[in-house]
């Protein structure tokens, strides 16, 4: 398994989670957790995600991501999560 | 993979340090050992420094792009450090212009590779010079210059061999006509120049960076930054006590740190090039939030330069080593809080402001991680007033076992009250008065100074 975390930060809107599902499942990616809450207005979701199966390199779908965050109006990030265990796991 | 699964909270909270507080990685530092391309030839010396450097560094900014997408941290610059050329360059070279041509082999590799600086254009001169260092010394404001991307170093001194006075006079030369070859660009060629005191083998940061003779064919050096995020930590323990400031200010480190060590055992294993030392440094830019005056601010002082300051930047640097030192598998080079002024917004408000002298950064200087960096000075500043504050500072490099640097712009045709602009992460700057008085008769002795008594150890 390789395990990225994916960051959708922004206004919240109808069918944010159903978009990004929708493309996470095109592009062959697991779901495996999802947590997701509104501060403020503000929509907030972290899912983490075995990228194992997916075709693209990361940077394709990093890009996607991008892409696709730009036309819903909210910021989408992928991570591998090496990053989150390297600065909060000791 | 953690055991642990990671929480919403420590993914949010990293995903704010990248986005608003300029968490970056600033620098992957490809050393370059140029010692197997020494040739008596200078077409045979070009050629094979071109080569090497090609090779070498063929794939480091893919690989540093990749690990930006994958990660999600900005590595803001990819350069390269060679082995100093006053060394490299002494069997072929025989004029001033037979440096300079290196300088610009070095500068068409680095454009080749993708790289924006490349360091190393260097002379080791702190007990005393050979004839080709010496002409590497009297090159440099003639490849500044006439290239874009090198930068150059001198180690004019050490705790070991105390420090070469022959070398500060002629630095105080150099870099006056450094400042009058580039007058067209705000003495541009200065910015490019760093004169040093213990001068580290293994700094990722520019201008010093050039790859030591005591290192390895090629080896991966990686410079954190981060005062943003150091910044917005400390706004959350405002009137706290020192014990929570400074746990505060270990805590935000170490975690910065980690990033880095990330990036460079990533960069190591995906170049197949040994990784060296990550430089656990607080490293400023232009960039509003982006500052370290803004931090020593926030820890309680108006401005950078008020009494107090070198205290607050003591305590500042210390914590940043002591939270790095644990989070980096190995740490070396600078390691600790810039204070450069062009490259800090705080700083240059510090300055207009009234609060920051250049005799106020000489005493911060004894407890940053390096030295006067990036202070533009009128343009009509004589030799040997420049001498006189590069032996100052060396001297406190030298009585103290730290690095310690001058990187100072006399900036042609500007005075006191106006501007320099040197654009990108160089910044700009208000030029600072400079003490008047005179200091011939001390800069203009011959020889040198003797290291100090605690350098005899043995």
């Amino acid at each position: 398994m390789r395990r990225a975390i994916i960051t959708v930060v922004g206004h919240d809107a109808v069918g944010i989670i159903a978009r990004v599902c929708t493309y996470l499942a095109d592009h062959k990616i697991n779901i495996l957790d999802i947590s997701q809450t509104i501060v403020n207005g503000y929509f907030n979701m972290m899912m983490i995600t075995d990228v194992s199966g997916a075709e693209d390199s990361f940077v394709e779908l990093s890009q996607g991501l991008e892409k696709l965050g730009e036309e819903i109006g909210v910021a989408i990030k992928i991570w591998r999560e090496e990053i989150f265990d390297s600065m909060h796991r000791i | 993979m953690g055991d642990i699964m990671i929480n919403m909270r420590e993914v949010f909270e990293t995903n704010e340090m990248i986005e608003k507080e300029n968490l970056d990685v600033r620098t992957i530092t490809l050393g370059i050992s140029l010692l197997d391309c020494m040739d008596s030839s200078l077409d045979g010396l070009c050629e094979r420094i071109q080569d090497k450097i090609c090779k070498k560094a063929e794939n480091l900014v893919r690989v540093g792009e990749e690990i930006e997408a994958e990660f999600g941290i900005p590595i803001v610059n990819k350069r390269l450090s060679v082995t100093p050329i006053g060394l490299i360059g002494s069997a072929a070279c025989r004029r001033e212009e037979d440096f300079v041509r290196v300088a610009k082999v070095m500068d068409q590799a680095a454009k080749e590779v993708g790289v924006n600086f490349i360091g190393g254009y260097s002379a080791l001169v702190s007990k005393g010079q050979t004839p080709k260092e010496e002409l590497l010394i009297r090159s440099i404001p003639e490849a500044l210059a006439g290239t874009e991307r090198v930068m150059s170093s001198v180690n004019v001194g050490s705790t070991k061999t105390g420090i070469n006075m022959d070398a500060v006079r002629l630095m105080g030369d150099i870099i006056l006509e450094a400042s009058r070859k580039t007058a067209d660009r705000d003495s541009l060629a200065c910015t490019k120049l760093v004169t040093l005191c213990n001068a580290p083998d293994d700094n990722p940061f520019m201008a010093g960076a050039f790859h030591g003779v005591t290192e390895a064919d090629a080896v991966i050096n990686v410079g954190v930054s981060g005062p943003g995020v150091v910044k917005t930590a400390l706004e959350k323990v405002r009137g706290e006590n020192f014990e929570i400031l400074c746990k505060t200010i270990k805590d935000t480190a170490c975690k910065v740190t980690r990033v880095g060590q990330l990036v460079a055992s990533e960069a190591s294993k995906r170049l197949g090039i040994p990784f060296g030392i990550v430089d656990l440094s607080l490293a400023p830019t232009p960039a509003v939030g982006d500052s370290v005056a803004d931090i020593l601010h926030e820890i309680g002082v108006e401005y950078a330069g008020a009494p107090g300051t070198t205290a607050a930047l003591a305590l500042l640097n210390d914590q940043v080593k002591k939270g790095g030192a644990m989070a980096a598998n190995v740490v070396g080079g600078l390691s600790g809080a810039f204070i450069p002024v062009s490259e800090d917004q705080g700083m240059i408000d510090s300055v207009e402001a009234g609060a920051l002298t250049i005799e106020k950064l000489e005493a911060m200087t004894s407890v940053c991680s390096v030295g006067l960096d990036m202070i533009a000075v009128p343009g009509d500043t004589k030799a040997e007033t420049i001498a006189g504050i590069l032996a100052d500072e060396m001297a406190i490099g030298m009585i103290n076992q730290k690095t310690t640097a001058v990187r100072i712009i006399p900036v042609a045709g500007k005075g006191v009250g106006e501007h320099a602009e040197f654009g990108g992460l160089l910044g700009h700057a208000p030029i600072m008065p400079v003490n008047g008085f005179g200091c011939d008769g001390f800069v203009n002795r011959a020889g040198r100074i003797p290291s100090p008594i605690h350098s005899f150890r043995n």
